[in-house]
């Protein structure tokens, strides 16, 4: 069993982070993910910015820009992430977009994840139809590829990326992109009921999830809550990481009780 | 015939987009193959195409630039007369028609130049559609004219004032309405460029260029020409004139992408001629891009050509030798564009300024017997601006 695999267990709900590297600073990654496990995060998802992130809205837009002209790059993230790696046992995923991986080269970049410490990848733009090459170079490497879910995902895509999908599956919340929402989209039980039928993975669900409260209702429903755009709100707020440690912490008992 | 079943040519094109869109995109394929045996669907594209674009668009003889040039005869495919000013209405009544089909009542599309913009809120008015657009802050700056044209006719414009603010940023916004608008709006496209079925659907409806050109071509000189040449930004009107001649071997068809301010610059547009194979907007093609695979910034005069992709169709020709591409600076464009005012008195639009200023070049180095067949893409009234600051024109 993954490493990412393991954490999910019958009595508890995972918590799963996503912070972009090198938002708002290098420093304040390497400090945020720490924090971040040391509060109850089960899983934390690294996003290596990419410069045309189609299933990104406004805030993590803006975080990846940002960390972009820092000269945040494939390298600088997996370094990063060999450093984070001595500090917390919590499994980190790469999420990023397929380009960038395309261009490292996938046998190359899959095993610099391995040797720094990468249990996982999340590739938005990579449906199972054109991931069969990665999948194959991340099972040699031991990685987890996660594969998304959507709501209009038919059933014929829920049985394939059930049987693929490694980890867990990301179930994307709303038709839309990523981004805090004030409630929770009209069907979500039911799209989760529907992959549940066909699915015996975890269950993770994230896109729009803001509030201790939100990450309740979706802890009834599934294995993991990720939380994403919020985080990024948060460190832009308060760079002592207060309001982000706060936050987390609530999350986390929201997701105990 | 290609693409394969998953939407390649080759090793390019697929379909590398968020999940949520599969379903639409499988929904659309499924509605394009079935329009695409359907008569009454191409008649009624026939006839809109005749009384409402204005086609066939005729094939002119371009005398006094033949003379000037001094060696082969050039012939202009007058898309430029077609409704709207350019070649993109024909994808716009293609995709309306297929829209209203499959019963999407709204529509969004992005745009660079405002030429697929105009053509889709012209389409969109004329069959009574919802029209969104959306454009960078930059071209809605150079291409102003345009923007107007697209409120009177109905449209919402949306500024994109993310990266670029050009032609990449506002296709990767309208994807990103498309997530979130997927179960009731049909994404208008304008170009061979995007996941599967888009290149292949537009290369299609564009193709209606190409088609005329043969049989006009062949009425005039009882022969086929010895080069086609077009301008490529993502290449849709490239394809669409390449595209009923591809297995004519010893026609050579010739792709003139933007070099923009010099290849040597960086500041071009010219994934074929300069980039290296990566993925943007959802298909594997040649791309614009750094080292670390972070989408390039671009330059072209041309707003239409200012784009960091190209269709993965023109890839496959690249690599199989089929095609060839160059490319044509900002200022040989502008010197194409003067040529064909002063020598024909047609004012084409900056992209296929471009491929004229390369026919003219390459007419020069040929023989008299031999034929050029330019696809004049668009007219130029919307780059007066640019134009009158670039050659300091006054009025």
């Amino acid at each position: 069993m993954s490493r990412i695999a393991s954490i999910f267990k019958p009595a508890g709900k995972a918590l799963i982070a996503y912070v972009t590297v090198g938002y708002p600073s290098i420093e304040a990654t390497l400090e945020v993910v720490p924090l971040l496990a040391s509060n109850g995060c089960d899983i934390i998802e690294l996003g290596i910015p990419f410069s045309d992130p189609l299933a990104d809205g406004a805030t993590i837009q803006k975080a990846s820009f940002d960390a972009l002209k820092k000269g945040v790059d494939p390298k600088l993230c997996l370094e990063l992430d060999g450093k984070l790696r001595q500090m917390v046992d919590t499994p980190l995923v790469f999420m990023t977009y397929f380009n960038p991986v395309l261009s490292y080269g996938l046998e190359e970049f899959c095993r610099d994840c391995s040797s720094s410490g990468i249990d996982g990848l999340i590739v938005p733009d990579l449906p199972p139809e054109e991931g069969t090459a990665l999948e194959a170079i991340t099972k040699k490497q031991k990685l987890d590829l996660i594969y998304l879910l959507a709501p209009t995902s038919t059933e014929e895509r829920i049985r394939c990326v059930a049987e693929r999908s490694r980890g867990f599956v990301y179930l994307v919340s709303v038709t839309g992109v990523t981004g805090a929402r004030g409630s929770l989209p009209v069907g979500l039980e039911a799209f989760v009921a529907r992959v549940r039928g066909f699915c015996r993975q975890p269950l993770c669900i994230g896109f729009g999830i803001s509030t201790p409260e939100q990450a309740r209702q979706v802890a009834g429903m599934a294995d993991g809550v990720i939380v994403g755009s919020r985080l990024i709100q948060l460190m832009e707020a308060d760079r002592s990481l207060a309001q982000v440690r706060d936050f987390i912490k609530k999350l986390r008992k929201a997701l105990d009780q | 015939m290609l693409p394969d079943n998953r939407g390649y040519f080759g090793d390019y094109g697929g379909r590398f987009v968020p999940e949520t869109l599969v379903p639409a995109l499988d929904e659309l394929t499924e509605a394009y193959e079935e329009a695409k045996v359907d008569t009454a669907f191409w008649a009624r594209f026939e006839a809109l195409s005749r009384d409402y674009s204005g086609r066939p668009t005729p094939l002119y003889r371009a005398q006094r630039l033949t003379e000037h040039c001094g060696g082969a005869q050039i012939f202009l495919k007058r898309e430029d007369l077609a409704h709207t000013g350019a070649h993109k209405i024909n994808n716009a009544l293609g995709q309306g028609l297929l829209a209203r089909r499959i019963g999407k009542r709204r529509i969004i599309a992005e745009t660079g130049a405002g030429q697929h913009g105009v053509a889709t809120a012209a389409v969109c008015a004329m069959l009574g559609l919802k029209c969104v657009i959306y454009m960078g802050e930059e071209d809605m700056r150079r291409q102003s004219l345009n923007v107007i044209r697209m409120k009177l006719m109905g449209a919402e414009v949306r500024a994109v004032s993310g990266g670029s603010r050009t032609l990449k940023d506002a296709v990767s916004e309208a994807i990103r309405d498309w997530v979130t608008n997927v179960r009731d709006t049909h994404y208008l496209l304008g170009s061979v460029v995007g996941p599967h079925p888009y290149p292949q659907m537009v290369r299609d409806f564009q193709t209606v260029i190409g088609k005329e050109a043969r049989q006009q071509i062949l009425d005039r000189l009882g022969r086929l020409p010895d080069y086609i040449v077009a301008c490529v930004g993502g290449g849709s009107n490239a394809i669409g004139i390449f595209y009923p001649f591809l297995d004519d071997k010893d026609i050579r068809l010739v792709g003139v992408e933007a070099a923009g301010r010099g290849l040597s610059t960086g500041q071009h547009a010219a994934p074929l001629v300069a980039g290296r194979v990566g993925v943007l907007h959802g298909a594997k093609s040649y791309v614009l891009q750094d080292s670390a695979g972070q989408i390039r910034e671009t330059h072209s005069i041309s707003a239409g050509l200012d784009y960091p992709g190209v269709g993965p169709e023109h890839s496959y020709l690249k690599d199989s030798g089929r095609a060839t591409y160059i490319a044509v600076s900002d200022e040989e464009a502008l010197s194409g564009f003067k040529l064909l005012c002063r020598t024909e008195g047609i004012t084409p639009a900056l992209e296929p300024a471009h491929a004229i200023f390369h026919a003219a070049r390459l007419a020069g180095s040929l023989s008299q017997e031999q034929v050029i067949m330019v696809n004049l893409s668009g007219r130029g009234d919307k780059d007066m601006d640019i134009v009158t600051e670039a050659l300091g024109v006054k009025p």
